[in-house]
């Protein structure tokens, strides 16, 4: 194991990043051009388009904005330019993010046309990007750490290998009082009752085994059609041996390690509160709708098992492929940040993999690009609860 | 299949098993052809078995390790991965042909 420590950047309101972006964020879908010619205006500024943003009501809309203000305030973002049809609810996504600390300005398109708006917001953008690639990077412990996990196109080596490298490497994290997360709620069904053991306490157990209840009771059985066997398992993981949604779910919960216990049950995109440990977060089993709800959450480095080869990645959080199947390690090696096929040859145990897990972690923190980043992969995918107005 | 070799104790392993009395195994090797003997290692111990393959079995699907009844579950990780839905004998292929989930 190298040093404990890695090189980041410390936000204003002490976060932790490790990673210097400047984002335009767009309120809303008709606002993603404008914050798109911005970000083409100004180098070293992404935009992060998406695709909602109007006529959402109620917990969805609260969602919403968690999760644009989430990714805002993210540690991993040193500035924000926020984008959007009208002022009201583009001012109540900075105010969010100004909490932080962080530079963070908005612009508004009506009574301004978008190509003023433009010119304006890329003005600004301009002096936020020169500025932030002054900001330079210092130590900081373990402790300031966020890390989250999520696996995808899962197969039988997932569950073999590439979680349980996670786990150890969960496992090694969590004494040193880093934060981490883990969630998938429909994918937990089938070990459910090992997940609430995993619980600190009893009423935290309850609080998951509420929330996956909620999710089979309001979700699953209202829409489901026939059963979930064309969806959970996907194809891929079908075709990567896989069989049963239980089959699934044991391999999905060696992430979390053996000596791991969540001390609460997050909302989806909800920042933990209760200091440092695990924490389970309800979200979708979808690979981009959990990573950007882990990033909004403040998370800012994951750590990705895939069996078969997902390829997602996320705007502003690392994200750290592995893979145990020696066949993926070959033909998706573009994808491939870790290959722990080893531990099916007994070239490494389980801590020997984790050990090289964290110890890529580190450089990754320090400054290294994944081959997400390397390839661009960008999905930032808004949660939706329920139809709009 | 495998080869000699590899770390501490035995061959590489043809296909892996979980927990000690799980009653599948996971095949890690490509090539899996009917009539090989595979040879299994039980993860994160020293313990070894054997298994003829009845048929092929691909890299990361299943083979039983024991014969399996319709109607049972079978075992892996220690725990019920659903239920067999036609029987399967010592060394045959394990996939959606014959297990189904008990969830939904």
């Amino acid at each position: 194991m190298t040093a404990q420590q890695f090189n980041g950047y410390r936000q204003e309101d002490g976060r932790v990043g490790i990673r210097n972006h400047v984002v335009v964020l767009p309120l809303d879908d008709i606002s993603n051009s404008a914050a798109e010619k911005v970000a083409h205006n100004t180098k070293g500024v992404q935009a992060l388009s998406h695709a909602y943003g109007r006529l959402q009501f109620g917990e969805d809309l609260e969602l919403f904005f968690r999760t644009l203000i989430g990714m805002g305030s993210n540690p991993n973002v040193a500035a924000v330019i926020v984008i959007g049809i009208e002022p009201g609810w583009t001012g109540k996504v900075v105010e969010g993010i100004a909490k932080t600390g962080k530079p963070v300005e908005g612009f508004s398109i009506e009574h301004n046309g978008e190509i003023q708006t433009v010119a304006n917001a890329s003005r600004k953008a301009l002096d936020l990007v020169q500025w932030a690639s002054e900001r330079t990077r210092e130590p900081f412990p373990i402790s300031d750490l966020w890390v989250a996990t999520k696996c995808g196109e899962s197969d039988t080596t997932t569950g073999a290998g590439s979680c349980p490298t996670v786990g150890s490497a969960s496992d090694k994290l969590e004494p040193l009082g880093a934060t981490l997360c883990f969630g998938e709620t429909s994918e937990i069904t089938g070990a459910e009752d090992l997940c609430v053991a995993r619980a600190k306490t009893p009423e935290v157990g309850e609080k998951f085994m509420r929330t996956w209840q909620a999710y089979m009771d309001e979700v699953i059985e209202p829409y489901k059609t026939s059963d979930l066997s064309d969806s959970q398992p996907t194809k891929g993981n079908i075709a990567g041996g896989l069989t049963t949604i239980e089959e699934k779910a044991l391999g999905n919960l060696e992430k979390i390690g053996h000596d791991c216990r969540y001390i609460d049950v997050l909302e989806p995109a909800e920042t933990p509160a209760s200091g440092p440990g695990l924490y389970y977060m309800d979200t979708s089993s979808a690979a981009a709708e959990c990573l950007t709800l882990q990033a909004a959450a403040g998370f800012v480095v994951h750590f990705f098992p895939t069996g078969q080869g997902n390829v997602c990645g996320n705007p502003i959080m690392p994200v750290i492929k592995l893979t145990a199947n020696p066949q993926t390690a070959r033909e998706m090696v573009e994808h491939v940040d870790y290959d722990c096929s080893g531990i099916f040859r007994r070239e490494m145990d389980y801590s020997e993999a984790g050990d090289g897990l964290f110890d890529l972690m580190l450089r990754t923190c320090n400054g290294r690009l994944t081959r997400a980043e390397g390839l661009g992969h960008r999905e930032f995918v808004l949660t939706k609860l329920y139809r709009s107005a | 299949m495998g080869e000699a070799g590899g770390r501490a104790s035995g061959r590489v392993p043809d296909f892996v098993v979980h927990d000690k009395g799980d009653s599948v195994g996971v095949v890690v090797v490509e090539d899996v052809e009917a009539g090989a003997e595979l040879s299994g290692w039980v993860l994160g111990t020293d313990e070894t078995m054997t298994v003829r393959a009845l048929e092929a079995v691909p890299l990361g699907h299943k083979v039983a390790l024991v014969d399996l009844e319709a109607g049972k579950p079978p075992i892996k990780y220690g725990q019920e991965i659903g239920r067999m839905v036609a029987p399967v004998k010592r060394g045959g292929y394990v996939h959606v042909h014959n297990l189904k989930t008990a969830r939904w």
